[in-house]
C-alpha cells in the first residue's frame, strides 16, 4: 500500500463486502496459483470524477496470455477501472486517480512513461465499433502509420497478419481499399481488434466488445479472442455473465466502485465466495 | 352506457369553420410564395435588362410628320402623362436610341407615336460600335480607303474586305506595342535603377557619383543598341495608326451625316439582316466580349475583364488567407482552449465580429493594414520610391485581408461546427492506437471536420463577392491601369489597385458620365456577378458532397 487508506471507508468497504470466510480480503496473493506471471496489476487504485469517488481502492493482479473478464452491474466501474491502464481517462476533464496502476511491473503514471508506446503496448477495443472513415487497409495499417512504420510492402504485411488474427482476413481480403464503413457491426468489431493488433501489442483491453452485436457475431469474436489468448493478455468488460464464464480464466466482480471478489472463473461461478457474487450472477440484480 | 355521450362529445364533433390551424399555415405558405417570387423577380429582372445589352436590337428609321427622319433603335415605350384627366385614349411615346453622340449630345430621344409617320426597319442600316463617342446609326453611304479611293460600297465583299483590314492594321499595331514593350524591357529595367540610384542617399557620395555615370554610360550603349529596331517598330506602328485615320466610312441617319475613322470603328452590325440563329450567334460573341475585354470611354462601353478578374482574384486571395486563419482559430477554441470564462468571451466576440458593418471593416484596413502595416513596409524596403507609396495605399492585398478579417467568423463558426460533429470515438481509437494528439487532429478530425471547413468557405465567398464598401477604402477603383497579374517578375503585384464588379456596378449605374446609355451594361455587370457567386458556392457544394459521401455509412 503506497498511500495510508481512508480508515472509515475501509470500515465501510469490510462491513459490506466481507465474506464470511475472508478469503478476498487480499486477492492479490492469490494470484500465483497458475503458473502464469502478472502482467497488469493494481496497488490501491482510487479514481475521482471531480468530488465524486468512482473506484475505491482497486487491488488487482492479472496474469498474462489469459483472459480476464470484468463483471458487474452498470456504473460499478469496471470500465472506468480498465481505461486506467491505457490511461484513457487522462483525457477526461476533473479524473484524479490515486495509487499504483502497474503494466509489465511498471508504473503507468511514471513521469517518463510514453504515453504514446504505452498506448501501443496496451491496446484497446470499444463498446461500440469505431472504424475510422477510411479504407480497410488504412484503418489496420493508422497505429504503425502514426509511429512511423514506412514502405507498402511491411504495412500490408502487418495489414494481413493482423486481419488473420482477427478472423477476418478471408472476408476482406479482395475489398483492403474499400471503404471500413461498408462493413457489418461485427466484422467492424473485429476490424477494430485487427487494428489494435497491428500495433503488436502485448495486452489488449476489450471494453463490452460484443455488446452491440448479434449472438453469430458475438460467438466469432468470442472464439477470435480465445485464439489470441495465446500470445496475448486479454482483460474484457462485460455485461454478459454467460459470456465471462464461456471464455475467461479468471474474473472479478466489481459493485460500487469496489473489488468485490476475484477468482477463477469456475470457482467464481460454481462457488462464489460472497453472498452478493451469487446474487448478482444468479440474476437477482443486476 | 348512459356516460359515454358525453365522455366522446368532448373530443369529437362539429368544429367551427376553420380548422384551428388552417390561417396560419395559409398565412406562412403565402409569406413563403411571397419570398419565392421576389427572387425570381429580382433574377429576371436583371436577366432581361443585361440581356438587352446583348441582343441585337433592330434598327428602326422613323419619319415624322414634318418630314425629318430618325434613325436608332426603339428600346422603350410609354404613355405620355396626361395634362388633363379628361383624357380617355392613352397617347404613347417612344424611346429611341439615336447614337451618333458628337452630333446630338445624347443617345436618346423621346418620339410621340402619333408624330410618327412612317416607320421601317430597312436592312441597309447599320450600327456602327466605336472607341469613341458610343454607337453610331445609319446608313454608310461611302467609304474610303487611306489613299482616298473609294471602296464599292455596293459589293458587300469588297466593304467586309475593307472593314477587315482595318481590324488587321489595329491588331498588327497591338503586336507591335507587345513587341516594342519586350524588347525595351532591359533598357527599362536599367532606367529603373538608374532613377532609384539617383533618388538614393548614395546619390551625393563620390562613389554614388562614379556608379551613377557607370549606370549612364550603360544606358545610352543600350538605347543606342537597340534604338534602330525600336525605331523601325515606331515607324510601322505609326504607318498603321495613319492609314487607320485616314480610311473611313460615312454614314447618313436623316440629315445626319458622320464621318468615321477606320480607327474608331470596333464593329460594323447589319442587326436588320440577322436572322434569328445569327442574333443568337452574335448576342453569345457579344458576352464573350463582354466578359474578356477591357472597357472603354469610362466604363461605359466594353467589357469588364478587369472587373472580373480583380472580383476573382479577390475572392481567391481573401480564401488563403480566411480558411489559415479560421480553421486555426476554430482548433484552437475547440481542441486545446479549456472551458470556462475566457473561452465563452471569445466565442462572443467571434460570433459579434460577424455582426459589424462591414464599412467598420473598411475602416480598419484603411487604419491599419493600408497606413501602419503598408507605411511600415514601405519605410522598411521601398524607402527609395518614397514619398511615392508602395504598399502604403490601397491595393490588392490589403483589400483581400480586410475581406478576410471581415469573413473570419463565419469560418471560425462552421468549422467549430465541423470539429465538434466528430465523433468522440473516433477521437478515442486514434489515441488508445498510440497516436498523439496532433496525429489525431491531423489525420482524423480535421478531414472528418471538411466539409464543416468548406461550409465555412462557401459562407465567407459568397459575402466577400459582394461586398463592396470596405474596398472602396482598401483599393478598389474606377479605372486600374493593369491587372494585378502580370507577365513582368514577380507576376503578382498585390500592391495594385484594382477594380471589382461590385464597385464597378455602382461606377456604371451612378458615377458614369451617360448613366442612361450605360444601364443596359450595370445590369449585365450585375448578372455577372450574381452568376460568379453562383458559380463559386456550387462549386464549393460539390466539392463539399463528396466529401460528405466519404463519410456516409457511419453514424454520428
Amino acid at each position: 500500500m503506497e498511500f495510508p487508506r481512508n480508515e472509515d471507508s475501509m470500515d465501510l468497504q469490510q462491513s459490506v463486502f466481507r465474506s464470511p470466510q475472508g478469503s478476498s480480503a487480499n486477492p492479490t496473493g492469490e494470484i500465483d496459483a497458475t503458473h502464469h506471471e502478472t502482467a497488469l496489476e493494481s496497488r490501491g487504485v482510487h479514481l475521482y470524477y471531480g468530488e465524486t469517488q468512482a473506484l475505491k481502492g482497486i487491488d488487482l493482479a492479472m496474469p498474462e496470455r489469459q483472459i480476464t473478464a470484468l463483471i458487474g452491474p452498470s456504473g460499478c466501474g469496471k470500465s472506468t477501472y480498465l481505461r486506467c491502464f491505457n490511461r484513457m481517462n487522462d483525457m477526461i476533464e476533473g479524473v484524479r486517480v490515486e495509487g499504483q496502476v502497474i503494466v509489465e511491473g511498471l508504473d503507468v503514471h511514471r513521469p517518463d512513461v510514453d504515453l504514446e508506446r504505452l498506448r501501443k503496448r496496451v491496446g484497446m477495443v470499444f463498446q461500440k465499433s469505431n472504424p475510422f472513415p477510411m479504407s480497410i487497409h488504412e484503418n489496420v495499417s493508422f497505429g504503425p502509420r502514426m509511429t512511423g512504420v514506412r514502405g507498402r510492402g511491411r504495412l500490408d504485411e502487418l495489414v494481413e497478419r493482423s486481419l488473420r488474427q482477427a478472423d477476418l482476413w478471408e472476408e476482406v481480403r479482395e475489398r483492403l481499399d474499400d471503404s471500413a464503413l461498408d462493413l457489418s457491426g461485427g466484422q467492424q468489431q473485429r476490424l477494430c481488434i485487427a487494428r489494435a493488433l497491428a500495433n503488436e501489442p502485448a495486452i489488449l483491453l476489450l471494453d463490452e466488445p460484443a455488446s452491440a452485436l448479434d449472438p453469430i457475431s458475438t460467438a466469432k469474436i468470442e472464439e477470435t479472442l480465445l485464439q489470441l489468448k495465446e500470445s496475448y493478455t486479454i482483460i474484457i468488460v462485460t455485461h454478459n455473465l454467460q459470456q465471462a464464464a464461456r471464455i475467461a480464466d479468471r474474473t472479478a466482480f466489481f459493485m460500487l466502485g469496489e473489488l468485490v471478489e476475484y477468482n477463477d472463473t469456475t470457482t467464481m461461478f460454481t462457488n462464489p465466495g460472497h453472498a452478493i457474487t451469487e446474487e448478482y450472477i444468479t440474476g437477482r440484480f443486476g | 352506457m348512459p356516460g359515454s355521450e358525453t365522455t366522446h362529445s368532448e373530443f369529437v364533433g362539429a368544429k367551427g369553420a376553420l380548422p384551428s390551424g388552417l390561417p396560419g399555415i395559409w398565412i406562412t405558405a403565402l409569406a413563403t410564395l411571397a419570398v419565392l417570387l421576389m427572387l425570381g423577380a429580382l433574377l429576371w429582372i436583371v436577366a432581361v435588362n443585361a440581356f438587352g445589352w446583348f441582343w441585337p436590337a433592330r434598327i428602326s428609321e422613323i419619319v415624322l410628320d414634318d418630314g425629318t427622319v430618325r434613325v436608332g433603335e426603339i428600346v422603350a415605350r410609354e404613355p405620355i402623362p396626361a395634362a388633363g384627366k379628361e383624357v380617355t385614349i392613352t397617347v404613347y411615346r417612344v424611346k429611341l436610341k439615336t447614337g451618333n453622340r458628337e452630333l446630338t449630345r445624347s443617345d436618346f430621344m423621346w418620339i410621340d407615336e402619333a408624330a410618327i409617320a412612317a416607320n421601317s426597319q430597312p436592312e441597309d442600316l447599320v450600327r456602327v460600335v466605336r472607341s469613341e463617342y458610343g454607337d453610331a446609326f445609319g446608313r454608310i453611304v461611302a467609304a474610303y480607303r487611306d489613299d482616298g479611293a473609294q471602296v464599292d460600297i455596293d459589293s458587300p465583299r469588297a466593304l467586309e474586305g475593307f472593314l477587315e483590314t482595318g481590324e488587321e492594321w489595329r491588331r498588327a499595331n497591338r503586336r507591335l506595342e507587345k513587341e516594342r514593350d519586350q524588347l525595351r524591357r532591359p533598357l527599362t529595367r536599367l532606367e529603373e535603377r538608374l532613377d532609384s540610384l539617383e533618388r538614393s542617399a548614395r546619390a551625393g557620395t563620390p562613389e554614388g557619383a562614379q556608379e551613377i555615370a557607370t549606370l549612364e554610360d550603360t544606358v545610352a550603349v543600350e538605347a543606342k543598341r537597340l534604338g534602330p529596331r525600336l525605331d523601325a517598330l515606331l515607324d510601322n506602328h505609326e504607318g498603321n495608326a495613319q492609314r487607320l485615320l485616314q480610311s473611313r466610312i460615312v454614314l447618313v441617319a436623316g440629315a445626319d451625316r458622320i464621318d468615321v475613322p477606320l480607327a474608331n470603328v470596333i464593329e460594323v452590325v447589319w442587326s436588320n439582316r440577322l436572322g434569328f440563329l445569327s442574333r443568337v450567334a452574335h448576342a453569345i460573341r457579344e458576352g464573350v466580349l463582354f466578359l474578356f475585354t477591357e472597357p472603354r470611354e469610362a466604363n461605359t462601353e466594353g467589357g469588364i475583364f478587369p472587373a472580373l478578374f480583380g472580383t476573382v482574384l479577390l475572392v481567391l486571395l481573401m480564401s488563403v488567407a480566411v480558411v489559415p486563419l479560421g480553421v486555426v482559430t476554430a482548433v484552437y477554441m475547440t481542441e486545446y482552449a479549456r472551458p470556462g470564462l475566457a473561452l465563452r468571451l471569445a466565442n462572443q466576440a467571434v460570433n459579434n465580429l460577424a455582426g459589424v458593418p462591414s464599412i467598420v471593416f473598411g475602416m480598419f484596413g484603411l487604419a491599419f493594414f493600408v497606413y501602419q502595416v503598408g507605411g511600415a513596409v514601405d519605410r522598411a524596403f521601398f524607402a527609395d520610391k518614397l514619398p511615392t507609396p508602395t504598399f502604403g495605399t490601397g491595393g490588392m492585398l490589403w483589400a483581400s485581408l480586410t475581406l478576410a478579417l471581415l469573413t473570419v467568423p463565419v469560418v471560425v463558426v462552421a468549422t467549430r461546427e465541423g470539429l465538434l460533429a466528430v465523433p468522440q470515438s473516433w477521437r478515442d481509437g486514434s489515441l488508445a492506437l498510440g497516436s498523439t494528439k496532433w496525429q489525431t487532429l491531423r489525420q482524423i478530425i480535421l478531414p472528418a471536420a471538411m466539409p464543416g471547413i468548406l461550409t465555412g468557405l462557401i459562407l465567407a465567398v459568397s459575402r466577400a463577392a459582394g461586398e463592396v464598401a470596405p474596398l472602396m477604402l482598401t483599393g478598389a477603383v474606377k479605372m486600374a491601369p493593369s491587372l494585378p497579374v502580370d507577365g513582368t517578375v514577380p507576376f503578382l503585384h498585390l500592391q495594385r489597385k484594382f477594380m471589382h464588379l461590385g464597385f464597378h456596378i455602382y461606377d456604371v449605374s451612378m458615377q458614369s458620365p451617360n448613366v442612361e446609355a450605360a444601364k443596359p451594361m450595370a445590369f449585365a455587370t450585375t448578372l455577372v456577378l450574381l452568376l460568379l457567386v453562383i458559380l463559386l458556392n456550387l462549386t464549393a457544394i460539390v466539392v463539399r458532397r463528396r466529401l460528405r459521401r466519404a463519410y456516409q455509412g457511419q453514424v454520428v
